[in-house]
């Protein structure tokens, strides 16, 4: 990601640059050509610099500390903790022992998460913006309404949920009539996935309804003099235009809902339970409760590895689908 | 237009490693301790009232007497529970931290083994007025064994039954139960409808530790051996963890909506009289806020298997409280530890604790009136007889972690009417140790 967010804005201002033009009155002696490519850079400087102070320094520094052999003994002068080499990356991908295990099956709990938390939030999105679509009574309200989720605070609506998952007082249990624990055991996979849906659905409905202004409406109607059916229209027209938006929306919600920390920890607290042991908080209890740092940037930094590479395929196989569909 | 982007990158990558070598190092971190400050100290103190404010407001009321005796200036911050480790953290990896700090006992180990808190020898310990005016078990809970002490004992708390009269006369309990058969019996008389026998925080990891710590020691095992090792499946901790989870899972005196508590709500359930008994430190001030009153309830020491509390196999309760350390790098050394000797004054040891609830672990303090009060009166007899303290290794908060979500899981298991047995439990504590990496 941050890659990319350097280099679009840097490109798109160098051609947006003022090329060229007549020599006007020279205050400052800047040679044009340095003027003319450096202006872009001088613009980026402070955002570049921001940038490199809040991302890049400490993920450099996260992937210095995964080579080291940082636990408490050191921590006080981290400088003289030993090099460990690939240490900690050989526990952390030796599946075969326990460390490595918990760590590869909370991996799959947060696929699985991921896929249906993605899956069912880009469905919702999508089925919401297609119906309020066309204009009708009451459609601000019931936009302003299904972006609520997403304007609350993550903290604020995550506790309320904690609260009405509980099983005795709980919401949750007593719209259901049932007495079944959410919050501990098996179910607690299902309680991530739905608080996870819930907050993050309306960013794809906000995403979706802004690509559907897009879609010229002769299309439509062109469509239906030709006699498509409303599935058709969406298979055929609705669909396929909003491709670029999907592209970029199903990306940035696999990397947010993979990477999500506050949700769990806040239903769960420290010790998630095994079903919902997502990998964000089984490398914070792998750094912070074991007091191993090293360890636990080790396996951030594979993260990093996983969701660059997955970043890569994906951007690699969905451009090249719409280069074939646009040729 | 190429040599500008190479000249950028080559800029881009320079100044990374700039910055990164700049914060790496720590180098700054590791200076020794002085007196160049003198007149200055901070310190972060924990959350011991019923709020961080109330806190402010008694401790600034106490460091006033200090800086009027000693002309220095004390910064105070209250510290909540939730952020006070990590902060800690932080400080020894930055070095930015306070001089004199709370924190609590079963860390001492873990930060002993940081080597950022300044360590307690005789000489120091003679400061602030010698080793022996502190209670043996308060001690025990300030760093690893043979090693000097990181910390001085402030505030010290105790395991105690609390039974509710009303409940106990009902059902023609005459005594509060003294062994754990009793305990069984007195819970199995009392459960029926909504009411239950016991109540207890079924997703609290520390509360977990601290009661299977007690049940194994009384079963003859301890959790780590002798030279620090993880040994969590010995029969013994079988045993009495097995014996914790059982309350729920086989003898039922729980109801089994606790398998999710872990924000007291078992207190909220004993003070209205949804359960009859609550193992708990120091809970008076909690019950009487929430509306129950002293007469209501008794309180008892925690039972044993059998025979009566005392040491070895006959601990009832883990040696709980807060210690006070001084932070190695202070600028001002002799302050801090003035502060220290101040705050484990006799005189303030009986202010500070009977605010708070808790018992002085300075022995001339315990004996005042003000702890003769039917809690704490049983709290001071565990701390003073039958209390020990938990294993201080540094891995303990990783133990606690491990042992502790492994022991959450089995009353998953139990509420969701899965069965517990030996075989399982036994599973899930080997399962545990596993976890415990090498440090």
């Amino acid at each position: 990601m941050t890659s990319l967010d350097l280099k679009a804005p840097a490109a798109g201002e160098a051609l947006s640059s003022p090329a060229g033009g007549p020599p006007r009155r020279r205050r400052l002696r800047i040679p044009d050509r340095l003027r003319r490519g450096g202006l872009p850079y001088l613009l980026l400087l402070p955002a570049l610099a921001l940038e490199l102070l809040i991302h890049l320094v400490p993920m450099v520094v996260g992937i210095v500390m995964a080579f080291k052999e940082l636990t408490q003994f050191y921590i006080r002068d981290w400088g003289s903790a030993p090099w460990a080499g690939f240490d900690n990356f050989r526990v952390a991908v030796d599946f075969d022992a326990p460390i490595g295990a918990e760590l590869l099956h909370s991996f799959w709990v947060t696929c699985t998460f991921t896929v249906l938390a993605v899956g069912f939030s880009w469905l919702f999105g999508v089925t919401a913006a297609i119906l309020m679509q066309e204009g009708f009574r009451g459609r601000g309200v019931l936009r302003a309404v299904f972006l609520t989720p997403y304007a609350l605070p993550v903290y604020a609506a995550v506790i309320t949920w904690a609260f009405m998952f509980q099983r005795d007082n709980g919401l949750v249990n007593s719209a259901l009539g049932g007495d079944s624990f959410w919050l501990i055991g098996e179910n607690s996979f299902w309680a991530l996935t739905i608080v996870a849906v819930w907050k993050t659905w309306p960013f794809a409905f906000l995403m979706l309804m802004a690509g559907l202004q897009n879609i010229p409406r002769e299309l439509y109607e062109a469509a239906a003099i030709d006699g498509a059916g409303i599935w058709q229209q969406i298979r055929r027209i609705t669909l396929p235009s909003l491709a670029p938006v999907n592209q970029v929306l199903v990306l940035v919600l696999f990397l947010w809902t993979f990477n999500d920390f506050n949700t769990p920890y806040l239903l769960f607290g420290k010790g998630a339970p095994e079903a919902a042991d997502l990998v964000s908080i089984h490398i914070y209890d792998s750094s912070f409760i074991t007091w191993n740092f090293g360890s636990g940037s080790a396996m951030s930094a594979l993260l990093l590895l996983f969701l660059l590479l997955v970043t890569a395929v994906y951007l690699l196989l969905t451009s090249r689908g719409r280069k074939g569909a646009d040729a | 237009m190429r040599h500008i982007r190479a000249a950028a990158a080559t800029a881009l990558v320079l100044a990374l490693t700039a910055t990164a070598a700049a914060c790496g190092g720590g180098t700054a971190t590791n200076g020794e301790g002085s007196n160049k400050s003198p007149k200055k100290l901070t310190y972060w103190a924990s959350n011991q009232g019923p709020s961080i404010e109330a806190d402010k407001e008694i401790l600034t009321k106490e460091i006033a007497k200090f800086e009027k005796q000693t002309g220095i200036d004390v910064e105070l911050e209250v510290v909540p529970w939730a952020d006070l480790l990590n902060r800690i953290l932080a400080a020894t990896s930055s070095g930015q931290g306070p001089d004199v700090l709370n924190i609590g006992n079963t860390w001492s180990a873990s930060l002993q083994a940081t080597g950022a808190l300044l360590p307690w020898d005789d000489k120091t310990f003679d400061r602030i007025g010698g080793r022996d005016r502190f209670t043996e078990s308060a001690v025990a809970a300030t760093g690893a064994e043979g090693k000097d002490p990181a910390a001085v004992p402030l505030y010290s708390l105790s395991y105690a039954l609390y039974y509710n009269k009303k409940i106990f006369k009902d059902a023609g309990i005459e005594k509060p139960p003294a062994t754990w058969d009793e305990l069984v019996a007195a819970g199995k008389k009392v459960t029926k409808g909504d009411t239950y026998g016991l109540a207890l925080e079924g997703s609290n990891l520390s509360n977990h530790i601290h009661q299977a710590f007690v049940l194994a020691k009384q079963h003859g095992a301890d959790f780590f051996t002798a030279d620090g090792k993880p040994d969590f499946t010995s029969d013994g901790a079988v045993a009495g963890v097995k014996q914790w989870v059982d309350f729920m899972a086989k003898d039922k005196i729980t109801s089994k909506s606790v398998a999710e508590y872990a924000q007291n709500q078992s207190l909220s359930d004993f003070s209205k009289g949804k359960a009859a008994m609550v193992l708990w430190q120091a809970a008076a001030s909690t019950f009487k806020s929430q509306g129950m009153d002293e007469s209501e309830y008794g309180v008892a020491p925690v039972p044993v298997q059998s025979g009566t509390p005392g040491q070895g196999e006959q601990i009832n309760s883990m040696v709980a409280g807060i210690n006070v350390s001084v932070f190695k790098n202070s600028d001002n050394l002799d302050g801090a530890i003035d502060f220290v000797k101040f705050l484990t004054s006799d005189e303030e040891q009986k202010i500070l604790n009977s605010t708070y609830g808790s018992i002085p672990p300075v022995k001339a303090a315990q004996q005042d009136a003000a702890f003769d009060k039917p809690d704490t009166s049983v709290l001071r007899d565990a701390l003073g007889t039958s209390a020990a303290p938990l294993p201080q290794v540094p891995e303990e908060s990783q133990f606690e972690t491990v042992v502790g979500t492994a022991i959450k899981d089995l009353f998953a298991d139990a509420a969701a009417g899965r069965p517990v047995t030996t075989e399982s439990v036994k599973a899930a504590l080997a399962k545990a140790e596993q976890q415990m990496t090498k440090s």
